[in-house]
């Protein structure tokens, strides 16, 4: 009967990390002090791509660099996204899900080009180069790339 | 067509003047292979790529990413005319090499990564920016033989 050949329910696709890739994204994280470097990364973003200010027109002064470094929203937004991610390390074999709210949030609410995400990722390595020196091998950096592109495409899953 | 302003110019050049370019280039070209690893299709007579050991002791990458390098670094003299300086490498790239130009902001990207991790303090945002805006434009402009 066609009952009996029911196909299983396809599995979810997951993502596959490495025993060594999972070492270095913990290990990194270990180091990373979520206020301190969530604002060099916003900040980062918001001074060397400038046209990101936009999504942000309500926290004051972004005029120049050094306001931009200076101006405590952009360092508690900083903070709160650098969390959010740390959550998302927590869970690498649960990524889509651990980000499913603020990818609705972003995309529906927000209404922000998830382009985006990538350049808030490339500023987050670039945080964790210079804090990290010869310690940020191109393992560590591979690990690291890959775990960005993960967050990011759970990030834009919910655009259509 | 991007323009950069004296500050940014001297920003880049004090860039190039603080690192070793031969190293960072080897270094970033090893980490493109590495972190993006379908880019290494485009380098199939470089001999061994299996591996990311192989790959930090290839002497032919470290090579020809001292040379892509040194020819960022040598197109900060011809920031005004970016296009017409690159045109042979933009048809190279394009005519014969067949390479996506997405790759240009791939590399781009791997090298200010690079660039933060050797000068750490001294990459501030002000120089990520300025340093970032040279390398579109020069990606830019390696793209522009693309139809």
């Amino acid at each position: 009967r066609s009952s009996d050949l029911k196909h299983p329910a396809p599995k979810a696709k997951m993502v596959h990390w490495t025993a060594e890739e999972k070492a270095a994204i913990h290990s990194v994280w270990k180091q990373v002090d979520v206020e301190k470097d969530g604002q060099e990364t916003l900040s980062r973003v918001l001074i060397t791509y400038p046209w990101t200010q936009r999504y942000f027109s309500s926290f004051g002064d972004l005029s120049n660099a050094a306001a931009i470094c200076n101006n405590p929203k952009v360092k508690a937004h900083g903070k709160k996204v650098l969390a959010a991610l740390g959550g998302a390390a927590q869970h690498l074999d649960n990524i889509k899900s651990t980000l499913a709210h603020l990818s609705e949030l972003h995309a529906d609410t927000l209404h922000v080009d998830p382009e985006n995400f990538k350049l808030l990722g490339q500023c987050l390595v670039i945080v964790l180069a210079r804090k990290l020196g010869a310690a940020f091998t191109p393992e560590v950096h591979g690990a690291w790339e890959k775990f960005v592109a993960v967050s990011c495409a759970a990030l834009s899953k919910h655009y259509n | 067509m991007v323009h950069l302003s004296a500050d940014e110019c001297k920003d880049v050049s004090a860039v190039f003047s603080k690192v070793n370019v031969d190293q960072l280039g080897g270094e970033s070209l090893a980490s493109l292979l590495i972190v993006y690893p379908w880019t290494r299709r485009h380098f199939k007579t470089f001999g061994n790529l299996s591996s990311t050991d192989a790959i930090l002791h290839n002497a032919k990458v470290q090579a020809h990413g001292a040379k892509v390098l040194g020819a960022v670094r040598d197109a900060l003299k011809h920031v005004a005319n970016l296009g017409g300086h690159f045109a042979h490498l933009s048809d190279l790239h394009c005519q014969q090499l067949f390479v996506d130009p997405a790759n240009f902001k791939l590399f781009a990207g791997i090298v200010s990564i690079r660039v933060g991790q050797t000068m750490r303090q001294a990459y501030t945002p002000h120089v990520q920016a300025s340093f970032e805006k040279f390398l579109d434009a020069v990606t830019d402009a390696l793209a522009k033989g693309y139809h």
